[in-house]
């Protein structure tokens, strides 16, 4: 064993200076996206399930697809899905599977807070999200008539990660709040109902009054609705911003709670 | 947070340089009904290199996890060079290795390394600390792919990664074989003579001999000694003197330094500080008996006893 003596002033540690927050945030984000990618069916898998969806549901229905609207709502209401299940599978099971490991623990006795974990966790689950995107962009691109200005394109895909933040946010505080078994099981009760009632699957404005007008309090319809507005530059309906918001700060606030509460699912 | 947890007092972490690295006073934690910790004080001055010495489930991690921030005191407080540990700055000079590993099994070495040290101000490069601990060789593997051994020295390699004026070690080698301990030990010793706080739990007594100056001796969630190694060790190594007898079972408790007395049958089995004064004062007291064995007692059958005793004195 080579055991050099380093000459060091011990003196250094005077004045504890904390590594930048955007450093710590990168750091994170960079290890969560190579553990990540080193599984690749994980990311495979999440990657394809919108876009079989579309091409089963969507593509074969000439009327939808003939039309450029038509096939927005549901190139938008697909995307918002896929965005929403990335986020709420990768913060929901990711972290409850990651704090029933020891490492978790130990990371928390870094000099690092609550927050650049949580922001680069961010960051990786939208470069996932995006990367899940790009296939099913291309067969709308290919097979419908949806047709968004370079602008309103770019203005969506920035509106669909905001709009997953909530989801996010909801999936911090399941991952927190459950074990991974747990997380599994309430993660899917609470994607799929949803993604039905905020017609993600099947267009709202095909919805009976009622679920219509219960739809538009949900975070899913607010989220796809301020997603197709901005592919398609038409108006969103009014508190549909208000919705999301407020449940985005619902989320953040339970998301927070938990991670503080959460001393890690193991002790003595 | 709490009201218990007074929040942290910005000075004092720079003026004195012998100011406590650690400071416990009154920490109580529990979890749900059961009590982890009953009132334990203590604090750690730089330099010093301490043993947390106790059985399983004494409250050893639960301590360690106070002093590093991951939980919080029931009641009573920690300080950390000064402030609340749970603040993430208090912790920047300091480096723990966990009882369990759990490193994530799909980085390579390398890249744990860089991503731990990628938290601190000034970490140490990755080719000194992986040379310290014998770890070079090992740069490019996946974790998931290291041997037990392997995998335990790199996490005691982490806990130095940002070059920490304390270093909080959970049972170390638990699992390394005699030379992989050595080294690691080894290794310690070295960090500790550059100037670097320390405070290792074990139950193994030989690693708390081999490391500590000072000793913490833990059972039941309170501290049953503190003290020099050497007092520590004389209080704790004790002997199991077993025999058959007829002899009334009171005669026999107060022999000399009796702290434990166990009855199958006419086979008794008795824990002692002194056993040489045990089996004279057996002798000679006439009492008959037969098979006597006297062995070592393992350092749990110490701990009970010291436990035993504190808890029939209170």
């Amino acid at each position: 064993m080579t055991t050099q003596t380093i000459d060091r002033t011990r003196t250094a540690a005077t004045g504890p200076r904390s590594v930048s927050f955007l450093r710590l945030t990168l750091l994170h984000a960079k290890y969560n996206i190579l553990e990540s990618i080193r599984i690749p069916i994980a990311v495979i898998g999440n990657l394809m399930f919108p876009t079989l969806a579309m091409f089963f549901f969507v593509v074969p229905q000439s009327s939808v697809t003939s039309d450029p609207v038509w096939s927005m709502i549901s190139v938008g209401g697909l995307a918002m899905f896929s965005v929403m299940s990335t986020f709420l599978f990768t913060f929901g099971v990711g972290v409850a599977e990651d704090r029933a490991l020891p490492f978790d623990p130990y990371l928390r006795t870094m000099p690092a807070g609550a927050a650049p974990r949580m922001v680069g966790r961010i960051v990786s689950a939208c470069a996932f999200a995006l990367v899940a995107l790009v296939p099913l962009g291309l067969v709308a691109g290919i097979f419908t008539a949806a047709a968004p200005t370079p602008g309103q394109l770019l203005l969506g895909v920035v509106t669909l990660l905001a709009a997953g933040i909530p989801f996010l946010m909801l999936g911090l505080f399941i991952g927190y709040s459950l074990s991974s078994k747990a997380a599994i099981a309430v993660v899917q009760v609470v994607l799929f109902p949803l993604a039905f009632a905020g017609g993600l699957f099947m267009p709202a404005e095909m919805f009976p009054s009622w679920l219509e007008r219960l739809s538009t309090f949900l975070p899913s319809r607010a989220g796809r609705d301020l997603v197709i507005g901005a592919f398609t530059g038409t108006d969103v309906y009014a508190h549909a911003l208000p919705v999301l918001l407020a449940w985005g700060v619902t989320f953040t606030a339970l998301a927070v709670w938990a991670y503080r509460r959460d001393e890690g699912r193991r002790f003595r | 947070m709490t009201s218990t947890t007074t929040t942290s007092t910005t000075a004092s972490t720079t003026t004195a340089t012998d100011a406590p690295v650690v400071t416990v006073e009154h920490a109580h934690r529990m979890f749900g009904d059961v009590v982890a910790l009953d009132d334990v004080s203590l604090s750690v001055h730089p330099g010093e290199i301490v043993g947390l010495l106790g059985p399983n489930g004494a409250g050893k991690s639960t301590l360690l996890s106070l002093i590093n921030g991951q939980r919080k005191p029931t009641s009573g407080t920690v300080r950390l060079f000064g402030q609340d540990p749970r603040t993430p700055a208090a912790r920047i000079g300091l480096g723990i290795t966990p009882q369990e590993t759990g490193l994530p099994a799909s980085l390579k070495v390398g890249e744990v390394v860089d991503f731990i040290s990628g938290h601190y101000p000034d970490p140490m490069p990755r080719a000194e600390l992986l040379a310290r601990f014998d770890l070079t060789d090992l740069d490019n593997r996946q974790t998931g792919g290291l041997s037990g051994g392997q995998k335990r020295r790199l996490a005691v390699a982490l806990s130095l990664a940002g070059r920490p004026r304390l270093v909080l070690l959970d049972e170390p080698t638990t699992g390394l074989d005699v030379e992989g301990r050595r080294a690691l030990w080894t290794a310690l010793r070295d960090y500790h003579a550059e100037g670097a706080t320390v405070i290792v739990t074990s139950h193994y007594l030989e690693e708390i001999e081999a490391l500590a100056e000072r000793v913490v001796v833990i059972g039941g969630g309170t501290i049953l000694a503190d003290d020099t190694l050497h007092a520590v060790i004389s209080r704790v190594q004790s002997h199991r003197v077993t025999f058959r007898s007829g002899t009334d079972r009171d005669q026999l408790a107060r022999l000399p330094g009796v702290t434990a007395l166990e009855a199958d049958g006419d086979r008794y089995s008795l824990l002692t500080g002194d056993s040489d004064a045990l089996v004279r004062a057996l002798v000679t007291g006439g009492a008959a008996f037969s098979g006597l064995e006297v062995r070592g007692a393992s350092l749990e059958e110490a701990f009970l006893s010291l436990t035993d005793t504190t808890t029939e004195a209170a």
